[in-house]
């Protein structure tokens, strides 16, 4: 479903943001990206929307070479891949409603079709009474699951959610993340960027673990093979 | 439509820059609808004044009508003229009357003897009517000849210049109008970069962000040019009574509905054509 092959990504700074990251992800598989601030969370979910780049690697998604996909398709590719964007990127001028129906007007689904989805949507997310709200009247947990419903709508193969419970309480986090799993179980796969210890504690799931670019854990793989291939890069590195 | 739904907000959401497009547009067309009238009025005055007999001879009272039908001959084998009347005596007096019939003073006073016979005669070519004139005015039986190329020339020479300036200031509004919008339209697309961004990652194509931005180029010469065109018409018609006075005897008024119809109909044509370029200008200027 996911695959990227020593995947590099080099910023115009010179600094590296990735350094040779392989791995995989199969269909229905739910998977954490771990690591601190700028450990390359984020550059590896904007490579697979093809926002930015890869210097040097492959990236495919569902057997589209995300690199060598025309320009013409990314809105496809885009299609495909549900986003919840660490900062949401919610439109604040509209309403929560005309927010998560905006993915179904942009694919060009008739209004009535569109409108039946959004709201069955917002009611399996329990955001159906914001409706006519706009997003500065909800809290933060709201606006997540706000923005979960817009990445959904489409019924995505695949969710990206960047840090969706950065900034919420613990019991709203552990809602969030309940709510990610099933909709993992009904056969979305999803990849969910944190560094909250305690979600990887309570729920046992595939790890992938990064630190400053480089890939230093994958339960995909064996532990040990993880760590001496990020040796053996850094070493290459200095 | 959905797309109409965007524009509309996106119009509303920014209502003074949607009324400074809406005005300079205005602007253009009302200079536009104001100088298409003024060509109209002056190529049918033109049209008048070469209708109308450019020579006229008045002959000497003593004159015999078989002087006068010879003279009629002469002038017809240069082959440069296009119409000759003759206008006798009775017929003087008839004009005379029709043009005089609420004054009987001065109908009292004028016979048919009185009044000269003369030849209307129009030639093919203006610049053939000094020939002529010279002819009639060197003929022992002409009296007195009217000559009207000045007219007709200094209207051409006007309305050519008219032409050229009224022409130069079109394409100058018509280029600050398409300046303007492309600014308007450039800070709106600015202002919505962060909606825009996020339409873009959820799946938007790049004609779903640009037709909205098209139809708002379109939307505002549209609206301009309607307007433009309506106070330039409602000016026309207020100041009609007047104009029909003050150009007493040429037929400019009223204007034919068909030809205003046809002026709105090039007009918007035009709006369109104005508006889809800036927004595309601007599309590409702002929305890489």
């Amino acid at each position: 479903m996911i695959q990227l092959n020593k995947v590099s990504k080099q910023f115009r700074t010179g600094v590296f943001a990735l350094s040779d990251i392989s791995f995989t992800v199969g269909k229905g598989e739910f998977v954490f990206l771990i690591g601190p601030t700028g450990s390359g969370k984020t550059t590896i979910f904007r490579l697979l929307t093809r926002e930015a780049f890869p210097t040097t690697g492959e990236i495919v998604v569902d057997n589209w070479d995300v690199v060598k996909l025309p320009t013409s398709k990314i809105p496809h590719l885009r299609k495909k891949i549900g986003v919840v964007f660490q900062d949401l990127k919610l439109l604040m001028d509209r309403t929560i409603f005309e927010n998560i129906i905006l993915p179904l007007e942009v694919s060009g689904i008739n209004s009535v079709n569109a409108k039946k989805i959004v709201e069955e949507t917002m009611e399996r997310l329990g955001i159906a009474v914001h409706k006519d709200k706009f997003p500065i009247q909800l809290s933060g947990g709201e606006l997540q699951r706000v923005a979960i419903a817009r990445a959904l709508v489409l019924s995505p193969d695949i969710l990206l959610a960047d840090e969706p419970t950065g900034n919420l309480d613990q019991a709203t986090a552990f809602e969030i993340v309940k709510l990610l799993s099933e909709i993992n179980k009904k056969g979305t796969t999803v990849i969910m960027a944190t560094h909250n210890n305690d979600i990887l504690k309570a729920i046992s799931k595939r790890i992938i673990s990064l630190d400053k670019g480089f890939l230093v854990r994958d339960d995909g793989k064996k532990k040990e093979k993880c760590e001496a291939e990020h040796s053996d890069k850094k070493l290459k590195a200095n | 439509m959905k797309v109409f739904r965007t524009t509309w907000c996106n119009i509303r959401r920014s209502p003074y820059q949607a009324f400074a497009a809406v005005f300079v547009m205005t602007l253009t067309f009302l200079f536009i609808s104001f100088f298409t009238f003024l060509l109209f009025g002056s190529s049918k005055a033109i049209s008048y004044f070469e209708s109308r007999p450019q020579v006229t001879a008045f002959f000497r009272q003593e004159v015999k009508q078989e002087d006068i039908d010879s003279l009629k001959d002469n002038l017809m084998t240069t082959n440069k003229i296009a119409d000759i009347k003759f206008v006798s005596k009775q017929d003087a007096l008839k004009i005379y009357t029709e043009q005089n019939k609420d004054d009987p003073l001065l109908l009292e006073l004028v016979t048919a003897d009185i009044l000269p016979a003369s030849l209307e005669i129009s030639t093919i070519k203006i610049a053939d009517l000094s020939e002529i004139n010279n002819m009639l005015s060197g003929s022992p039986l002409v009296s007195e000849v009217v000559f009207q190329k000045d007219v007709v020339s200094v209207l051409t020479s006007w309305t050519n210049a008219l032409r050229g300036i009224g022409l130069g200031l079109i394409i100058t509004l018509s280029l600050v109008s398409v300046f303007i919008m492309v600014i308007i339209i450039g800070i709106k697309i600015a202002q919505k970069k962060q909606d825009i961004e996020i339409m873009r990652l959820i799946g938007a194509g790049g004609w779903y962000i640009r037709w909205p931005i098209v139809f708002e180029g379109i939307f505002y010469g549209v609206v301009g040019a309607i307007l433009g065109f309506g106070i330039a018409s409602g000016a026309l018609w207020y100041a009609t009574p007047f104009l029909s006075s003050f150009l007493k005897g040429i037929p400019i008024f009223p204007i034919p509905v068909i030809f205003l119809l046809g002026l709105l109909g090039f007009e918007i044509l035009i709006a369109m054509i104005l508006g889809i370029f800036s927004s595309l200008v601007a599309v590409l200027r702002y929305l890489k």
